[in-house]
């Protein structure tokens, strides 16, 4: 009982932080169909945000709201730097364009901050531990699972009970469509890189809690797991993202706790093992998205 | 009211539409007539600036508005019914029409209002309300999207196709409907290739062949026309 229990909280916690991360990645590119390769870079800067507001005295919720805004800035950037002046171009500059972009925020922590890892400051909450069912389990983890709980509810409600929501929605299946109702293209595309940003922000602070420190590639693993969960999930839909946010976790923590110990350095290899087996049982991903589409 | 003057439309180095001209009076219900491959629909998307306009110039009430993106298009009264229909699939019906009056959303109590009309016009649509649009069948679809045009109170309806691929008896319906519309006093331009069901409901008319005008009038003197399968294949 008390292993199950361990083992629920490890896939819920570690599934939670992925499906948020694979979210913040499928909102922009189920409007533009486009990855923004520069999503692991929103989650460096709500990163490094903390650790330079982190001497300011300031109470720790604040810093992490700072930190929350700033990749939502770095979001809305992303957009107005690496993706409007070349959206209508080609899907090859704008994949460009969002390399270069993610380089250029990791070179500009290398050279302004520094190449070391830095320490965050992070509440004595991370820290603990607690006791549920006779599995002992670091409070972080029921933090992540809460976060993603709140944080999945608000977004289908924003997605489901909002004018916004709809019409993202809508712009999803069929820009040109929603564009001749009246909704305008720059106002959804924003958005969704805001909502990006707000996600990697939340989904920074929750990471790096974990590590404690930020360095400059801190972006590359949340980045590949949002890649990988949404190709599993299905790059279309929002809700396969948090599926295969949670499958990802699923066969991870299955895998961390089943291996022995030598092959444990393997991990990742058995982990794309199965989702090369999961795409070529469905090539598609899990979720089907809408029906059409096409980008812009 | 709407002016179309010398508009060309180009895909790269094929012109489909060749400098035409056309005008729809306001509250007229005006017919663009022609085979697969006219230029019809390219004209119309390029009205609705869903295309780019090579050439020519489109005025609505005196304004220029050639080449202006989809969103102002709709603001500046003009709403368009696609031919490929569109609704959005995961949205429900509702949801559907309220997008339709995203540009009206401060005026909810107007808005309702247009709802309970629409749904009134559309019976079938009231029943549907809370299903999602890609469960319709291909009528009902037309039906709503026709329906979501009419919801940001256009001055001018731009209706592409309305009788594609559905059973004649949906047509009939579909075409009482916009008969109806036209009683509202929206200004119609309709592109069909069922030029017989398009004369029925319509003022005037223009026949495209080849990305060219190649005859207009009445739709009585446009019916009237012997050799209309020559004007339209160009035998």
């Amino acid at each position: 009982m008390t292993f199950a229990i361990q083992f629920l909280i490890d896939v819920l916690s570690l599934g939670g932080a992925y499906a948020l991360m694979a979210l913040g990645l499928v909102i922009v590119y189920g409007i533009l169909r486009l990855v923004n390769f520069a999503y692991g870079e929103l989650i460096m800067v709500a990163g490094y945000s903390m650790f330079l507001v982190g001497g300011s005295g300031l109470p720790w919720l604040i810093m992490a709201m700072v930190a929350v805004g700033m990749a939502v800035l770095a979001g809305i950037a992303t957009d107005y730097i690496a993706f409007r002046p070349v959206r209508a171009k080609s899907v090859t500059a704008v994949l460009i364009t969002s390399f270069a972009f993610s380089t250029l925020l990791q070179n500009a922590a290398l050279l302004f901050i520094s190449p070391r890892p830095q320490t965050v400051p992070l509440p004595d909450l991370f820290s603990e531990t607690v006791t549920i069912g006779g599995a002992i389990t670091p409070l972080r983890n029921l933090i992540t699972i809460a976060a993603a709980v709140i944080l999945l509810a608000l977004f289908a409600l924003l997605m489901r009970r909002t004018v916004l929501g709809i019409a993202m929605r809508a712009a999803a299946t069929n820009f040109t469509m929603a564009r001749m109702l009246g909704v305008p293209a720059n106002l959804i595309i924003s958005s969704a890189f805001a909502i990006s940003g707000f996600l990697a922000g939340v989904v920074g602070l929750l990471w790096i809690g974990r590590i404690g420190t930020v360095v400059p590639g801190i972006g590359l693993e949340p980045l590949l797991v949002a890649f990988i969960a949404t190709v599993i999930g299905g790059m279309r839909s929002l809700s396969g993202a948090v599926v295969g946010g949670f499958l990802l976790a699923l066969i991870d923590t299955t895998l961390n706790y089943t291996l022995p110990q030598d092959l444990l350095k393997f991990r990742d290899a058995f982990t794309f093992s199965l989702v090369i087996l999961i795409l070529l049982w469905r090539p598609e991903g899990l979720v089907k998205g809408p029906a059409s589409g096409q980008r812009t | 009211m709407l002016e179309v003057e010398e508009l060309e439309v180009r895909y790269g180095a094929i012109r489909a539409v060749r400098g035409i001209s056309l005008r729809v009076a306001s509250g007229e219900l005006v017919a663009l007539v022609g085979a697969n491959g006219a230029g019809k629909s390219s004209t119309l998307m390029c009205i609705a600036g869903a295309l780019k306009a090579a050439a020519g110039s489109v005025h609505l009430d005196g304004e220029d508005i050639t080449s202006g993106k989809p969103e102002t298009i709709v603001r500046r009264g003009i709403a368009t019914v696609p031919e490929t229909r569109d609704v959005f699939p995961d949205l429900t019906v509702d949801e559907n029409l309220m997008l339709g009056s995203y540009i009206r959303r401060g005026d909810g109590k107007g808005v309702a209002e247009d709802r309970a009309r629409m749904l009134s016009l559309f019976p079938r649509l009231a029943e549907r309300a809370a299903q999602p649009a890609g469960t319709l069948s291909g009528g009902e679809q037309q039906m709503l999207v026709i329906a979501r045009a009419m919801m940001s109170r256009p001055k001018v309806l731009l209706l592409d196709e309305p009788s594609l691929g559905l059973a004649p008896v949906i047509v009939d319906q579909i075409f009482e409907m916009i008969a109806v519309l036209k009683k509202t006093g929206v200004t119609i331009l309709l592109v069909e290739q069922n030029v017989g069901k398009a004369l029925s409901v319509a003022d005037r008319a223009y026949v495209m062949r080849l990305g060219r005008i190649a005859a207009s009038g009445t739709a009585a003197e446009i019916g009237a026309q012997t050799d209309l399968s020559a004007l339209y294949l160009g035998a």
